[in-house]
């Protein structure tokens, strides 16, 4: 799982068995040795291991039973050389040692994946090490994959890892599902740990690369094994489905040139049609939930799937996403959810009214997809001088490499006073 | 079990010694009706007088050196601690669910860190 693998396809499904294997087999060997540490060098050995032996010897019938036999044999060998153990890990040895505790049923197994993620995700992590955990424990990359993946160097984020590891343990944050009470807003905690991967695959918000692949689909392949485990939750379906309404797009949102491309300007031939049928699928699901306000996730996938679903920027069905954005404000008021319904408005309506509502929000002055959507309203309602204005200050505010190309040359597109059509380059 | 200290940070430097306002009252009521409820898992704790009684102890040069003390915090801060309680919980969750409940926490800060278990100190 750690090399490339391109001359040898036996490598790349194995590296692929043995990563899917990962959450199941770690979680299990940390409820087994009480040690996040301990499970998960004993994983990572015997994962090396494995992929050595089995690239010459096949796979055994039932690798996951092998994984898990194999790590906690792994696991006594490494407290034993440590020597210096707790009475819980003494303990641990015991009934690892003892070799009669069962292999855990895939039921359990789930259980045992859900308790790791809330542990991974709990609430008094920063948001930064949540993030770090979940690429390592729930998606199995290497510490050299995470650091790449969220731009750190590779010494930094081992560092921060081991520091993650160490708090767990000693502040004793628990491995187990929260309480009925607890676990709605829990479960909310480890969704926006999710989506917040995901946006930073989508929208990097640094760095030359305006979208990081393996970000997107990392957190994709983490929503399902979440729906997987804790199947049923509306918020999870809602969840699912928006990752791959946008993530649709993703191909569409690059030229050639590597530069970005606005939602209006999009090839829509470009869009995976089967992430929007599996977008789709999922948000009928949503919506079949019966509830009297839609979950804040399902209804930014009802926007996103309008835009999918559009023939062209034109042809938007914008009076359903403005609706969609009404059905929004009203469980999820945040000034961002404001200035894309008055991007909506200033479409379904005209350039004035949509002005005439981002006046109306506070607190976004300097966020600059604020900046550029009065840059590009001005454009359109001809006020030329105020929107040049608007451009110069947008690419003055922090951003990636290609938006602030794609600023400056929208920036001389106005010049010409070009009234083309405007607005939210993502759609949601 | 893990034990934990909950450590009480405040604004300004406040005199618990002197109970001369009808919020400190409040506050000491609410304290007290704490130390009730979580009678089963406070281990130990005590409330500070303010830090301008505070005395800094340092050896110059090491062990065995000068001693030399100096009156007071070390520099102006925007809050101090007036005190601590030490829990025995079953993890995170459960002290953080007793730490809620510290006054401290409804107006300024409480902080819990883990206890390292070195045994008894004084052996």
């Amino acid at each position: 799982m750690t090399q490339p693998a391109e001359n040898n396809p036996g490598r790349a499904a194995l590296d692929r068995l043995v990563r899917d294997e990962w959450p199941r087999v770690l979680a299990s060997l940390v409820r087994s040795t009480g040690s996040f540490q301990l499970a998960e060098d004993a994983v990572q050995d015997t994962v090396v291991r494995a992929l050595d032996l089995w690239s010459n010897e096949g796979v055994p019938p039932e690798p996951r039973a092998w994984l898990i036999v194999a790590a906690r044999r792994r696991a006594v060998d490494l407290l034993r050389r440590e020597g210096k153990r707790t009475d819980k890990e003494r303990a641990s040895i015991d009934l690892l040692d003892r070799g009669d505790e069962p292999i855990p049923e895939t039921e359990e197994l789930g259980d045992d994946v859900l308790r790791l993620l809330f542990t991974c995700c709990h609430p008094t992590l920063a948001v930064e090490t949540q993030t770090a955990l979940a690429l390592r424990s729930l998606c199995g990359l290497t510490t050299a994959e995470v650091a790449r993946a969220l731009l750190m160097s590779e010494a930094a984020m081992a560092k921060r890892l081991v520091r993650a590891r160490q708090k767990i343990a000693v502040a004793g944050i628990p491995f187990r599902v929260p309480g009925p009470k607890e676990l709605p807003q829990r479960l909310q905690g480890v969704l926006s740990t999710i989506y917040l991967l995901f946006n930073e695959g989508y929208h990097a918000t640094a760095g030359e690369h305006p979208l990081r692949h393996q970000l997107t689909s990392e957190s994709i392949r983490l929503a399902a094994l979440v729906d997987e485990v804790l199947p049923g939750e509306v918020a999870v379906i809602g969840l699912r489905s928006l990752l791959y309404l946008q993530d649709a797009r993703s191909t569409a949102r690059l030229d050639a040139e590597g530069e970005l491309v606005g939602l209006p300007d999009q090839d829509r031939s470009l869009w995976d049609l089967r992430e929007i049928r599996a977008g789709m699928s999922l948000l009928g699901v949503a919506l079949h939930h019966p509830s009297e306000f839609p979950h804040p996730y399902v209804a930014q996938a009802a926007i996103a799937a309008c835009h999918d679903i559009a023939p062209t920027w034109e042809a938007t069905n914008w009076a359903a996403i403005v609706s969609w954005y009404d059905a929004l404000v009203a469980v999820a008021d945040t000034p961002v959810v404001r200035l894309n319904r008055a991007i909506a408005i200033g479409e379904l309506e005209g350039p004035s009214a949509g002005l005439a509502e981002l006046e109306r929000i506070e607190h976004l002055t300097s966020y600059p997809p604020f900046v550029t959507a009065r840059a590009e309203l001005l454009a359109r309602a001809g006020r030329d001088a105020e929107a040049r204005a608007e451009f110069r200050a947008a690419i003055e505010l922090p951003g990636n490499d290609a938006t602030k190309r794609e600023l400056v040359r929208r920036l001389a597109e106005s010049v010409e006073s070009n009234p083309r059509t405007s607005a939210d380059p993502d759609g949601t | 079990m893990p034990q934990y200290a909950a450590l009480v940070y405040e604004p300004g430097d406040p005199d618990w010694s002197v109970i001369d306002s009808a919020e400190k009252e409040e506050i000491m009521g609410e304290y007290g009706a704490f130390g009730a409820t979580a009678r089963a898992v406070i281990r130990g704790g005590a409330a500070l007088y303010p830090a301008t009684t505070a005395t800094n102890v340092q050896v110059k040069g090491g062990k065995g050196g000068e001693v030399v003390t100096t009156d007071g915090p070390f520099a102006e801060t925007k809050e101090v601690l007036t005190g601590f309680y030490l829990m025995e919980c079953a993890d995170l969750d459960e002290v953080i669910g007793w730490a809620a409940q510290i006054p401290a926490a409804w107006y300024n800060r409480v902080e819990i860190r883990p206890v390292i278990d070195l045994g008894d100190p004084a052996s």
